[in-house]
Protein backbone atom coordinates (compact mmCIF):
# COMPACT_ATOMS: atom_id res chain seq x y z
CA UNK A 1 0.00 0.00 0.00
CA UNK A 2 0.99 3.51 -0.88
CA UNK A 3 2.30 5.55 1.90
CA UNK A 4 0.22 8.28 2.89
CA UNK A 5 1.11 11.93 3.39
CA UNK A 6 0.90 13.17 7.18
CA UNK A 7 -0.49 16.81 5.75
CA UNK A 8 -3.53 15.31 4.17
CA UNK A 9 -5.28 18.54 2.51
CA UNK A 10 -8.94 18.53 4.07
CA UNK A 11 -11.32 20.23 2.20
CA UNK A 12 -14.66 18.52 3.40
CA UNK A 13 -16.84 20.70 4.82
CA UNK A 14 -15.11 23.79 3.43
CA UNK A 15 -18.12 24.05 0.60
CA UNK A 16 -19.63 27.18 2.01
CA UNK A 17 -19.40 30.40 1.19
CA UNK A 18 -15.75 32.20 1.15
CA UNK A 19 -16.17 36.05 2.28
CA UNK A 20 -12.66 36.62 2.54
CA UNK A 21 -11.83 35.06 -0.86
CA UNK A 22 -14.93 36.69 -2.55
CA UNK A 23 -14.02 39.88 -1.11
CA UNK A 24 -10.60 39.62 -2.56
CA UNK A 25 -11.96 38.84 -5.94
CA UNK A 26 -14.50 42.09 -5.73
CA UNK A 27 -11.75 44.27 -4.82
CA UNK A 28 -9.70 43.36 -8.04
CA UNK A 29 -12.85 43.34 -10.29
CA UNK A 30 -13.44 47.34 -9.12
CA UNK A 31 -9.58 47.89 -9.27
CA UNK A 32 -9.70 46.61 -13.35
CA UNK A 33 -12.63 48.00 -13.81
CA UNK A 34 -11.65 51.71 -12.44
CA UNK A 35 -8.88 51.49 -14.31
CA UNK A 36 -11.11 51.05 -17.51
CA UNK A 37 -13.49 53.17 -16.58
CA UNK A 38 -10.44 56.17 -16.36
CA UNK A 39 -9.21 56.40 -19.98
CA UNK A 40 -12.92 56.70 -20.94
CA UNK A 41 -13.40 59.00 -18.59
CA UNK A 42 -10.74 61.34 -19.59
CA UNK A 43 -11.79 60.86 -23.46
CA UNK A 44 -15.28 62.53 -22.29
CA UNK A 45 -13.66 65.13 -20.83
CA UNK A 46 -12.12 66.29 -23.70
CA UNK A 47 -14.86 66.02 -25.83
CA UNK A 48 -16.67 68.15 -23.05
CA UNK A 49 -14.28 71.19 -22.70
CA UNK A 50 -13.99 70.82 -26.24
CA UNK A 51 -18.09 71.96 -26.90
CA UNK A 52 -18.37 73.83 -23.90
CA UNK A 53 -15.51 76.42 -25.09
CA UNK A 54 -16.68 75.97 -28.91
CA UNK A 55 -20.09 77.10 -27.60
CA UNK A 56 -18.77 80.12 -26.53
CA UNK A 57 -17.23 80.67 -29.67
CA UNK A 58 -20.08 79.28 -32.00
CA UNK A 59 -21.97 82.26 -30.19
CA UNK A 60 -20.41 84.57 -31.90
CA UNK A 61 -19.71 83.22 -35.34
CA UNK A 62 -22.18 81.57 -36.97
CA UNK A 63 -21.76 77.79 -38.10
CA UNK A 64 -22.01 78.37 -41.23
CA UNK A 65 -19.16 81.23 -41.81
CA UNK A 66 -16.96 79.00 -39.53
CA UNK A 67 -17.75 76.27 -42.50
CA UNK A 68 -17.87 78.23 -45.81
CA UNK A 69 -15.75 81.29 -45.23
CA UNK A 70 -12.61 80.89 -47.32
CA UNK A 71 -10.29 82.94 -45.11
CA UNK A 72 -8.99 81.99 -41.82
CA UNK A 73 -7.71 85.17 -40.36
CA UNK A 74 -8.95 85.23 -36.31
CA UNK A 75 -5.86 87.11 -35.41
CA UNK A 76 -5.93 90.34 -38.08
CA UNK A 77 -8.35 93.60 -37.44
CA UNK A 78 -10.43 91.71 -40.23
CA UNK A 79 -11.28 88.55 -38.83
CA UNK A 80 -12.64 85.77 -40.90
CA UNK A 81 -13.19 82.60 -39.34
CA UNK A 82 -13.22 79.78 -42.08
CA UNK A 83 -12.04 76.23 -41.30
CA UNK A 84 -11.52 75.50 -44.65
CA UNK A 85 -8.15 76.53 -45.37
CA UNK A 86 -6.70 75.01 -42.22
CA UNK A 87 -8.65 71.32 -43.26
CA UNK A 88 -7.24 71.51 -47.00
CA UNK A 89 -3.80 72.01 -45.50
CA UNK A 90 -4.29 69.49 -43.14
CA UNK A 91 -5.85 66.91 -46.06
CA UNK A 92 -3.12 67.85 -48.89
CA UNK A 93 -0.33 66.92 -45.70
CA UNK A 94 -2.28 64.10 -44.52
CA UNK A 95 -2.63 62.98 -48.24
CA UNK A 96 1.25 63.18 -48.92
CA UNK A 97 2.01 61.61 -45.86
CA UNK A 98 -0.30 58.29 -46.49
CA UNK A 99 0.70 58.08 -50.13
CA UNK A 100 4.26 57.67 -48.63
CA UNK A 101 3.40 55.80 -45.22
CA UNK A 102 0.67 53.29 -46.49
CA UNK A 103 2.14 51.77 -49.33
CA UNK A 104 6.36 51.56 -47.60
CA UNK A 105 4.55 50.48 -44.46
CA UNK A 106 2.62 47.55 -45.94
CA UNK A 107 5.81 46.18 -48.29
CA UNK A 108 8.20 46.49 -45.64
CA UNK A 109 5.54 44.41 -43.28
CA UNK A 110 4.82 41.77 -45.81
CA UNK A 111 8.32 41.21 -46.70
CA UNK A 112 9.13 41.39 -42.55
CA UNK A 113 6.21 38.98 -41.60
CA UNK A 114 6.62 36.56 -44.76
CA UNK A 115 10.21 36.78 -46.37
CA UNK A 116 13.26 37.95 -44.14
CA UNK A 117 15.53 35.46 -42.45
CA UNK A 118 14.97 35.57 -38.51
CA UNK A 119 18.13 36.87 -38.14
CA UNK A 120 16.94 40.35 -40.53
CA UNK A 121 14.02 40.17 -38.72
CA UNK A 122 15.32 40.60 -35.64
CA UNK A 123 18.01 43.20 -37.03
CA UNK A 124 15.35 45.51 -38.79
CA UNK A 125 12.91 45.48 -36.17
CA UNK A 126 14.22 47.49 -33.75
CA UNK A 127 15.63 50.21 -36.21
CA UNK A 128 12.17 50.70 -37.73
CA UNK A 129 10.87 51.37 -33.84
CA UNK A 130 13.76 53.53 -33.25
CA UNK A 131 12.46 55.11 -36.49
CA UNK A 132 9.33 55.68 -34.57
CA UNK A 133 10.85 56.78 -31.17
CA UNK A 134 12.63 59.96 -33.11
CA UNK A 135 11.29 63.58 -31.39
CA UNK A 136 8.76 64.78 -34.18
CA UNK A 137 10.52 67.93 -33.80
CA UNK A 138 13.36 66.14 -34.87
CA UNK A 139 11.68 65.15 -38.20
CA UNK A 140 10.25 68.68 -38.65
CA UNK A 141 13.93 70.53 -38.90
CA UNK A 142 14.58 67.56 -41.18
CA UNK A 143 12.30 68.42 -43.47
CA UNK A 144 12.59 72.18 -43.58
CA UNK A 145 16.71 71.76 -43.22
CA UNK A 146 17.04 68.79 -45.24
CA UNK A 147 14.54 67.96 -47.37
CA UNK A 148 13.17 71.16 -48.52
CA UNK A 149 16.50 72.14 -49.94
CA UNK A 150 16.70 68.60 -52.01
CA UNK A 151 13.35 69.44 -53.35
CA UNK A 152 14.04 72.85 -54.40
CA UNK A 153 16.72 70.72 -56.55
CA UNK A 154 14.31 69.38 -58.42
CA UNK A 155 11.52 72.11 -58.58
CA UNK A 156 13.50 74.92 -58.17
CA UNK A 157 10.31 77.58 -57.70
CA UNK A 158 9.36 75.73 -54.34
CA UNK A 159 9.12 78.20 -51.26
CA UNK A 160 10.92 77.40 -48.20
CA UNK A 161 7.78 76.52 -46.74
CA UNK A 162 5.55 73.82 -48.37
CA UNK A 163 3.32 70.97 -47.87
CA UNK A 164 4.97 68.93 -49.67
CA UNK A 165 8.12 68.43 -47.85
CA UNK A 166 5.89 68.61 -44.37
CA UNK A 167 3.88 65.28 -46.06
CA UNK A 168 6.64 63.07 -47.28
CA UNK A 169 8.23 63.24 -43.69
CA UNK A 170 5.10 63.34 -42.20
CA UNK A 171 5.06 59.80 -44.19
CA UNK A 172 8.49 58.66 -43.08
CA UNK A 173 7.73 59.28 -39.71
CA UNK A 174 4.55 57.53 -39.97
CA UNK A 175 6.22 54.06 -41.56
CA UNK A 176 7.10 52.40 -38.33
CA UNK A 177 3.80 52.28 -37.07
CA UNK A 178 2.04 51.01 -40.24
CA UNK A 179 4.58 48.57 -40.52
CA UNK A 180 4.76 47.70 -36.92
CA UNK A 181 0.78 46.77 -36.96
CA UNK A 182 0.17 45.09 -40.13
CA UNK A 183 3.04 42.60 -39.62
CA UNK A 184 1.91 41.95 -36.30
CA UNK A 185 -1.32 41.00 -37.81
CA UNK A 186 -0.03 39.57 -40.79
CA UNK A 187 2.04 37.02 -38.51
CA UNK A 188 -0.74 36.48 -36.21
CA UNK A 189 -2.58 34.32 -39.41
CA UNK A 190 -2.13 30.87 -38.69
CA UNK A 191 0.94 28.97 -39.97
CA UNK A 192 -1.38 26.09 -41.27
CA UNK A 193 -3.08 28.88 -43.78
CA UNK A 194 0.41 29.72 -45.45
CA UNK A 195 1.15 26.12 -45.67
CA UNK A 196 -2.05 25.61 -47.22
CA UNK A 197 -1.42 27.81 -49.81
CA UNK A 198 2.27 26.40 -49.73
CA UNK A 199 0.93 22.88 -50.42
CA UNK A 200 -1.40 23.88 -53.58
CA UNK A 201 2.23 25.45 -55.40
CA UNK A 202 2.09 29.26 -54.02
CA UNK A 203 4.65 30.80 -53.96
CA UNK A 204 5.90 33.17 -50.97
CA UNK A 205 4.59 36.66 -52.82
CA UNK A 206 1.26 34.47 -54.10
CA UNK A 207 0.93 33.47 -50.23
CA UNK A 208 1.39 36.45 -49.01
CA UNK A 209 -1.32 38.65 -50.99
CA UNK A 210 -3.73 36.35 -51.40
CA UNK A 211 -3.60 34.49 -48.64
CA UNK A 212 -1.98 36.42 -45.69
CA UNK A 213 -3.39 39.60 -46.04
CA UNK A 214 -6.73 39.09 -46.80
CA UNK A 215 -6.52 36.81 -43.50
CA UNK A 216 -4.91 39.70 -41.78
CA UNK A 217 -7.53 42.24 -43.10
CA UNK A 218 -9.06 44.00 -40.08
CA UNK A 219 -5.26 44.08 -38.30
CA UNK A 220 -3.94 45.74 -41.61
CA UNK A 221 -7.17 47.99 -41.83
CA UNK A 222 -6.60 49.17 -37.73
CA UNK A 223 -2.96 49.70 -39.01
CA UNK A 224 -3.68 51.90 -41.76
CA UNK A 225 -6.09 54.12 -39.91
CA UNK A 226 -4.03 54.53 -36.90
CA UNK A 227 -1.61 56.00 -39.62
CA UNK A 228 -4.17 57.89 -40.76
CA UNK A 229 -5.22 59.38 -37.89
CA UNK A 230 -1.59 60.44 -37.01
CA UNK A 231 -0.93 61.98 -39.95
CA UNK A 232 -3.95 64.19 -39.51
CA UNK A 233 -3.03 64.97 -35.77
CA UNK A 234 0.46 65.65 -36.57
CA UNK A 235 1.51 68.68 -35.23
CA UNK A 236 5.24 69.47 -35.04
CA UNK A 237 6.40 68.53 -38.48
CA UNK A 238 3.80 70.58 -40.25
CA UNK A 239 3.89 73.61 -37.97
CA UNK A 240 8.19 73.85 -38.59
CA UNK A 241 7.94 72.79 -42.32
CA UNK A 242 4.73 74.11 -43.97
CA UNK A 243 4.65 77.61 -42.49
CA UNK A 244 1.48 79.06 -40.65
CA UNK A 245 0.13 80.98 -43.21
CA UNK A 246 -3.88 79.58 -43.52
CA UNK A 247 -4.15 79.41 -46.98
CA UNK A 248 -7.02 77.91 -49.23
CA UNK A 249 -5.24 75.40 -51.79
CA UNK A 250 -4.95 72.14 -52.98
CA UNK A 251 -1.87 72.34 -54.32
CA UNK A 252 1.42 71.00 -52.46
CA UNK A 253 3.93 73.27 -53.18
CA UNK A 254 2.26 76.10 -51.29
CA UNK A 255 3.23 76.92 -47.76
CA UNK A 256 0.02 76.84 -45.73
CA UNK A 257 -1.42 75.58 -42.07
CA UNK A 258 -2.54 72.77 -40.69
CA UNK A 259 -5.93 73.05 -37.59
CA UNK A 260 -2.94 71.37 -35.54
CA UNK A 261 0.03 74.34 -36.74
CA UNK A 262 -2.80 76.50 -36.03
CA UNK A 263 -4.03 75.71 -32.71
CA UNK A 264 0.48 75.34 -31.65
CA UNK A 265 0.53 78.98 -33.03
CA UNK A 266 -1.83 80.50 -30.84
CA UNK A 267 -1.31 78.40 -27.97
CA UNK A 268 2.37 79.66 -27.99
CA UNK A 269 1.35 83.85 -28.57
CA UNK A 270 -0.31 86.08 -25.71
CA UNK A 271 -3.86 86.11 -26.90
CA UNK A 272 -5.50 86.99 -23.96
CA UNK A 273 -7.84 84.16 -22.12
CA UNK A 274 -11.43 84.16 -23.26
CA UNK A 275 -11.11 86.45 -26.40
CA UNK A 276 -12.47 85.52 -29.50
CA UNK A 277 -9.04 84.81 -31.07
CA UNK A 278 -8.53 82.04 -27.98
CA UNK A 279 -11.64 80.32 -28.35
CA UNK A 280 -11.05 79.97 -32.11
CA UNK A 281 -8.16 77.09 -31.17
CA UNK A 282 -11.14 74.94 -29.19
CA UNK A 283 -13.59 75.20 -32.59
CA UNK A 284 -10.50 73.97 -34.69
CA UNK A 285 -9.30 71.51 -32.10
CA UNK A 286 -13.17 70.20 -32.10
CA UNK A 287 -13.37 69.88 -35.84
CA UNK A 288 -10.21 68.07 -35.66
CA UNK A 289 -11.45 65.62 -33.28
CA UNK A 290 -14.45 65.22 -35.51
CA UNK A 291 -12.27 64.11 -38.37
CA UNK A 292 -10.83 61.51 -36.76
CA UNK A 293 -13.75 60.00 -34.97
CA UNK A 294 -14.97 59.85 -38.91
CA UNK A 295 -11.93 57.81 -39.72
CA UNK A 296 -11.69 55.49 -36.89
CA UNK A 297 -15.55 54.85 -37.13
CA UNK A 298 -14.88 54.01 -40.60
CA UNK A 299 -12.36 51.94 -39.58
CA UNK A 300 -14.24 50.12 -36.85
CA UNK A 301 -16.81 49.40 -39.28
CA UNK A 302 -14.06 47.51 -41.91
CA UNK A 303 -13.00 45.49 -39.02
CA UNK A 304 -16.30 44.64 -38.18
CA UNK A 305 -16.86 43.87 -41.95
CA UNK A 306 -14.23 41.41 -42.74
CA UNK A 307 -13.59 40.32 -38.44
CA UNK A 308 -10.89 37.97 -38.69
CA UNK A 309 -12.30 34.24 -38.98
CA UNK A 310 -9.66 31.65 -39.64
CA UNK B 1 14.18 -3.17 -53.71
CA UNK B 2 16.10 -2.48 -50.20
CA UNK B 3 12.29 -2.59 -48.75
CA UNK B 4 12.34 -6.21 -49.26
CA UNK B 5 16.03 -6.19 -47.61
CA UNK B 6 14.49 -4.63 -44.96
CA UNK B 7 11.57 -6.11 -45.10
CA UNK B 8 13.39 -9.73 -44.13
CA UNK B 9 15.77 -8.55 -41.78
CA UNK B 10 13.49 -6.46 -39.27
CA UNK B 11 11.43 -9.80 -39.01
CA UNK B 12 13.97 -11.19 -37.22
CA UNK B 13 14.31 -14.26 -39.37
CA UNK B 14 15.69 -15.11 -42.82
CA UNK B 15 12.73 -15.91 -45.10
CA UNK B 16 12.57 -19.05 -46.65
CA UNK B 17 13.28 -19.45 -50.27
CA UNK B 18 9.84 -19.71 -50.91
CA UNK B 19 8.90 -17.00 -49.39
CA UNK B 20 11.36 -14.95 -51.11
CA UNK B 21 10.26 -16.08 -54.31
CA UNK B 22 6.53 -15.23 -53.79
CA UNK B 23 7.29 -11.73 -52.58
CA UNK B 24 9.51 -11.57 -55.59
CA UNK B 25 6.81 -12.15 -58.07
CA UNK B 26 4.89 -10.33 -56.07
CA UNK B 27 7.03 -7.14 -56.67
CA UNK B 28 7.68 -8.11 -60.42
CA UNK B 29 4.22 -7.70 -60.96
CA UNK B 30 3.65 -4.70 -59.45
CA UNK B 31 6.63 -2.54 -60.21
CA UNK B 32 5.27 -1.07 -62.65
CA UNK B 33 2.77 -0.03 -60.66
CA UNK B 34 5.03 2.07 -58.11
CA UNK B 35 3.93 5.83 -58.25
CA UNK B 36 7.40 6.74 -55.67
CA UNK B 37 9.68 4.71 -54.50
CA UNK B 38 11.57 6.30 -51.78
CA UNK B 39 15.23 5.15 -51.07
CA UNK B 40 17.28 5.50 -47.52
CA UNK B 41 15.29 8.57 -46.59
CA UNK B 42 16.51 10.14 -43.38
CA UNK B 43 15.58 13.42 -42.34
CA UNK B 44 16.73 16.36 -39.71
CA UNK B 45 15.55 18.42 -37.67
CA UNK B 46 18.64 20.66 -37.15
CA UNK B 47 20.57 18.04 -35.20
CA UNK B 48 17.43 16.23 -34.89
CA UNK B 49 17.09 13.16 -36.95
CA UNK B 50 13.98 12.45 -37.00
CA UNK B 51 13.51 9.83 -39.70
CA UNK B 52 15.89 7.13 -40.35
CA UNK B 53 16.72 4.77 -43.62
CA UNK B 54 13.61 4.41 -44.75
CA UNK B 55 12.63 2.91 -47.68
CA UNK B 56 9.50 2.30 -49.29
CA UNK B 57 6.98 2.81 -52.36
CA UNK B 58 3.45 3.98 -52.91
CA UNK B 59 1.76 1.96 -55.17
CA UNK B 60 0.37 3.62 -58.34
CA UNK B 61 -3.60 4.39 -57.44
CA UNK B 62 -3.56 2.41 -53.99
CA UNK B 63 -4.27 4.21 -50.73
CA UNK B 64 -1.14 3.55 -48.45
CA UNK B 65 -1.43 4.50 -44.40
CA UNK B 66 0.89 5.67 -42.05
CA UNK B 67 0.60 4.49 -38.52
CA UNK B 68 2.57 4.65 -35.29
CA UNK B 69 2.68 6.55 -31.95
CA UNK B 70 2.77 10.28 -31.42
CA UNK B 71 6.37 11.58 -32.48
CA UNK B 72 7.07 8.22 -34.61
CA UNK B 73 7.98 10.81 -37.44
CA UNK B 74 4.83 9.79 -39.96
CA UNK B 75 4.11 13.76 -40.27
CA UNK B 76 7.56 14.57 -41.25
CA UNK B 77 7.33 11.57 -43.38
CA UNK B 78 4.40 12.54 -45.23
CA UNK B 79 5.75 16.21 -45.49
CA UNK B 80 8.85 15.11 -47.51
CA UNK B 81 6.26 14.59 -50.57
CA UNK B 82 5.54 18.04 -50.86
CA UNK B 83 9.14 19.03 -50.02
CA UNK B 84 7.14 21.09 -46.96
CA UNK B 85 10.52 20.84 -44.67
CA UNK B 86 11.93 23.49 -46.81
CA UNK B 87 9.56 26.47 -45.81
CA UNK B 88 11.75 26.32 -42.39
CA UNK B 89 15.58 26.81 -42.33
CA UNK B 90 18.14 23.87 -41.15
CA UNK B 91 16.46 21.26 -42.12
CA UNK B 92 18.08 18.42 -44.44
CA UNK B 93 16.71 15.22 -46.44
CA UNK B 94 19.56 13.16 -46.92
CA UNK B 95 18.30 10.11 -49.82
CA UNK B 96 15.78 9.60 -52.29
CA UNK B 97 12.14 9.91 -52.99
CA UNK B 98 11.77 9.17 -57.01
CA UNK B 99 8.66 9.95 -58.82
CA UNK B 100 7.31 7.67 -61.35
CA UNK B 101 7.07 8.06 -64.26
CA UNK B 102 9.88 10.53 -64.85
CA UNK B 103 12.17 8.67 -62.47
CA UNK B 104 12.86 11.81 -60.72
CA UNK B 105 14.59 12.40 -57.40
CA UNK B 106 11.86 15.00 -56.38
CA UNK B 107 14.60 16.01 -52.73
CA UNK B 108 17.02 16.89 -55.37
CA UNK B 109 18.04 20.55 -54.96
CA UNK B 110 17.61 20.97 -58.38
CA UNK B 111 13.97 20.10 -58.08
CA UNK B 112 12.26 23.00 -56.97
CA UNK B 113 9.74 22.45 -54.29
CA UNK B 114 6.69 24.87 -56.01
CA UNK B 115 6.69 22.36 -59.10
CA UNK B 116 6.98 19.27 -56.72
CA UNK B 117 3.93 21.11 -55.14
CA UNK B 118 2.61 21.23 -58.46
CA UNK B 119 1.81 17.76 -58.53
CA UNK B 120 1.41 16.28 -55.38
CA UNK B 121 -1.15 18.06 -53.23
CA UNK B 122 -1.84 17.99 -49.31
CA UNK B 123 -4.95 18.03 -47.11
CA UNK B 124 -4.36 18.66 -43.50
CA UNK B 125 -5.03 17.75 -40.10
CA UNK B 126 -6.91 20.90 -39.05
CA UNK B 127 -9.45 22.04 -42.06
CA UNK B 128 -7.71 25.68 -43.11
CA UNK B 129 -9.90 26.88 -45.74
CA UNK B 130 -8.90 30.53 -47.48
CA UNK B 131 -10.47 33.70 -46.30
CA UNK B 132 -12.25 33.53 -49.62
CA UNK B 133 -15.73 32.64 -51.04
CA UNK B 134 -16.02 29.03 -51.73
CA UNK B 135 -15.46 29.06 -55.48
CA UNK B 136 -12.17 30.63 -54.75
CA UNK B 137 -11.31 28.19 -52.49
CA UNK B 138 -11.55 25.71 -54.96
CA UNK B 139 -9.86 28.11 -57.78
CA UNK B 140 -6.68 28.89 -55.75
CA UNK B 141 -4.66 26.31 -57.10
CA UNK B 142 -5.61 27.17 -60.49
CA UNK B 143 -5.42 30.65 -59.97
CA UNK B 144 -1.61 30.78 -58.74
CA UNK B 145 -0.89 28.72 -61.77
CA UNK B 146 -2.19 31.37 -64.25
CA UNK B 147 -5.46 29.91 -64.66
CA UNK B 148 -7.62 33.18 -65.88
CA UNK B 149 -9.94 31.70 -68.31
CA UNK B 150 -13.82 31.66 -66.38
CA UNK B 151 -14.81 28.67 -68.04
CA UNK B 152 -11.81 26.46 -67.33
CA UNK B 153 -12.21 27.75 -63.73
CA UNK B 154 -15.89 27.03 -63.41
CA UNK B 155 -15.46 23.41 -64.89
CA UNK B 156 -12.35 22.73 -62.54
CA UNK B 157 -14.17 23.93 -59.64
CA UNK B 158 -17.58 21.59 -60.42
CA UNK B 159 -15.63 18.50 -61.25
CA UNK B 160 -13.48 18.90 -57.81
CA UNK B 161 -16.59 19.73 -55.86
CA UNK B 162 -18.16 17.08 -57.33
CA UNK B 163 -15.28 14.36 -56.58
CA UNK B 164 -15.17 15.65 -53.04
CA UNK B 165 -19.06 14.76 -52.45
CA UNK B 166 -19.83 18.48 -51.84
CA UNK B 167 -21.02 20.08 -55.16
CA UNK B 168 -25.01 19.36 -54.44
CA UNK B 169 -24.10 20.87 -50.84
CA UNK B 170 -22.82 24.33 -52.08
CA UNK B 171 -23.87 24.33 -55.37
CA UNK B 172 -25.88 27.34 -54.42
CA UNK B 173 -23.90 29.34 -52.09
CA UNK B 174 -20.11 28.90 -54.45
CA UNK B 175 -19.50 32.83 -53.80
CA UNK B 176 -20.10 32.79 -50.14
CA UNK B 177 -17.38 32.84 -47.80
CA UNK B 178 -15.69 29.82 -47.01
CA UNK B 179 -15.58 29.81 -43.06
CA UNK B 180 -19.63 29.39 -43.22
CA UNK B 181 -19.39 25.67 -44.02
CA UNK B 182 -19.06 23.37 -40.89
CA UNK B 183 -16.22 21.46 -39.80
CA UNK B 184 -16.52 18.70 -42.08
CA UNK B 185 -17.82 20.17 -45.15
CA UNK B 186 -14.87 22.39 -44.65
CA UNK B 187 -12.21 19.32 -44.73
CA UNK B 188 -14.04 18.17 -48.57
CA UNK B 189 -13.46 21.40 -49.26
CA UNK B 190 -10.10 21.64 -48.70
CA UNK B 191 -9.69 18.22 -50.32
CA UNK B 192 -11.52 19.72 -53.44
CA UNK B 193 -9.13 22.23 -53.76
CA UNK B 194 -6.47 20.10 -53.55
CA UNK B 195 -8.36 18.20 -56.12
CA UNK B 196 -9.19 21.05 -58.54
CA UNK B 197 -5.38 20.94 -59.63
CA UNK B 198 -5.24 16.92 -60.45
CA UNK B 199 -2.52 15.87 -58.37
CA UNK B 200 -0.71 12.80 -58.83
CA UNK B 201 -0.29 12.08 -55.56
CA UNK B 202 -2.79 12.97 -52.78
CA UNK B 203 -1.35 13.51 -49.33
CA UNK B 204 -3.39 13.25 -46.38
CA UNK B 205 -1.87 14.41 -42.72
CA UNK B 206 -4.60 12.70 -39.98
CA UNK B 207 -7.58 14.65 -42.55
CA UNK B 208 -10.35 13.48 -39.56
CA UNK B 209 -8.75 13.98 -36.15
CA UNK B 210 -10.76 17.43 -35.91
CA UNK B 211 -13.82 16.30 -37.13
CA UNK B 212 -17.02 14.33 -35.41
CA UNK B 213 -17.72 10.57 -36.40
CA UNK B 214 -20.26 11.12 -39.19
CA UNK B 215 -17.87 13.78 -40.82
CA UNK B 216 -15.39 11.08 -40.22
CA UNK B 217 -17.15 8.66 -42.07
CA UNK B 218 -17.86 10.72 -44.94
CA UNK B 219 -13.85 11.96 -45.56
CA UNK B 220 -13.33 7.97 -45.07
CA UNK B 221 -15.18 7.43 -47.95
CA UNK B 222 -14.44 9.68 -50.03
CA UNK B 223 -10.51 8.97 -49.43
CA UNK B 224 -11.47 5.37 -50.95
CA UNK B 225 -13.42 6.69 -53.97
CA UNK B 226 -10.81 9.09 -54.85
CA UNK B 227 -8.11 5.56 -55.47
CA UNK B 228 -9.44 5.48 -58.96
CA UNK B 229 -8.38 8.80 -59.74
CA UNK B 230 -4.81 9.45 -57.45
CA UNK B 231 -2.32 7.39 -55.58
CA UNK B 232 -2.84 8.34 -51.97
CA UNK B 233 -0.63 8.56 -48.90
CA UNK B 234 -2.65 9.17 -45.78
CA UNK B 235 -1.44 9.47 -41.52
CA UNK B 236 -3.62 8.30 -39.20
CA UNK B 237 -3.60 8.08 -35.45
CA UNK B 238 -6.48 5.79 -36.09
CA UNK B 239 -5.62 2.35 -36.61
CA UNK B 240 -9.03 1.57 -37.57
CA UNK B 241 -9.77 4.11 -40.18
CA UNK B 242 -5.72 2.62 -41.36
CA UNK B 243 -7.31 -0.99 -41.86
CA UNK B 244 -10.64 0.68 -42.96
CA UNK B 245 -9.31 2.29 -45.91
CA UNK B 246 -5.94 1.69 -46.90
CA UNK B 247 -4.62 -0.92 -49.50
CA UNK B 248 -0.88 -0.82 -47.47
CA UNK B 249 0.22 0.16 -44.42
CA UNK B 250 3.60 1.00 -43.17
CA UNK B 251 4.01 1.36 -39.16
CA UNK B 252 7.01 3.45 -37.97
CA UNK B 253 8.11 3.95 -34.64
CA UNK B 254 11.19 6.69 -33.64
CA UNK B 255 11.98 7.80 -37.09
CA UNK B 256 12.22 4.17 -38.02
CA UNK B 257 10.30 2.31 -40.94
CA UNK B 258 9.47 -1.03 -38.82
CA UNK B 259 7.40 -3.14 -41.10
CA UNK B 260 5.49 -2.28 -44.46
CA UNK B 261 2.89 -4.69 -45.77
CA UNK B 262 -0.14 -5.22 -47.34
CA UNK B 263 -2.75 -3.81 -44.84
CA UNK B 264 -4.48 -7.34 -44.21
CA UNK B 265 -1.28 -9.06 -43.28
CA UNK B 266 -0.20 -5.92 -41.43
CA UNK B 267 -3.46 -6.56 -38.79
CA UNK B 268 -3.96 -9.79 -39.11
CA UNK B 269 -0.83 -11.46 -39.31
CA UNK B 270 2.08 -9.04 -38.38
CA UNK B 271 5.28 -10.11 -38.51
CA UNK B 272 7.09 -7.91 -36.74
CA UNK B 273 6.74 -8.34 -32.84
CA UNK B 274 6.39 -4.36 -32.25
CA UNK B 275 4.13 -3.70 -34.96
CA UNK B 276 1.99 -6.76 -33.34
CA UNK B 277 2.23 -5.02 -29.85
CA UNK B 278 0.77 -1.66 -31.35
CA UNK B 279 -1.93 -2.99 -33.69
CA UNK B 280 -3.06 -4.74 -30.33
CA UNK B 281 -3.10 -1.82 -28.23
CA UNK B 282 -0.26 -2.97 -26.20
CA UNK B 283 1.76 -0.18 -26.24
CA UNK B 284 1.07 3.40 -28.69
Amino acid sequence: MAEESQNKLVYAGKLGYSFRRHLHERFIETFLFLSAILSVAIMLAIIAMLLKESIVFFRQVSIWDFLTDTQWTPLFDDAHYGILPLISGTLVSSLIALLVALPMGTIIAIYLSEFAPFTVREIAKPFLELLGGVPTVVYGYFALLFVTPLLQIIFPELPGFNLLSAGLVMGIMIIPYVSSMTEDAMRAVPMNLREGSYAMGATRFQTAIRVVMPAAFSGIAAAYILGISRAVGETMVVAIAAGMQPNLTWNPMEPAATITAYIVQVSLGDLPHGSIGYQTIFAAGLTLLLITLVFNIIGHLLRKRYREIY
Amino acid sequence: MAWQFIYATECGKILSGKEMMQINQKEIAESAQYKSEVKNLSFHYGAFNALKNIDMVLHDKKITALIGPSGCGKSTFLRCFNRMHDLYPGNRYDGEIILHPDDVNILASNVDPIEVRMRISMVFQKPNPFPKSIYENVAYGLRVRGIKQRAILDEKVEIALRNSALWDEVKDRLHELAFNLSGGQQQRLCIARALATDPEILLFDEPTSALDPIATASIEELITDLKTKVTILIVTHNMQQAARVSDYTAYMYLGELIEFNVTDTIFIKPKNKQTEDYITGRFG
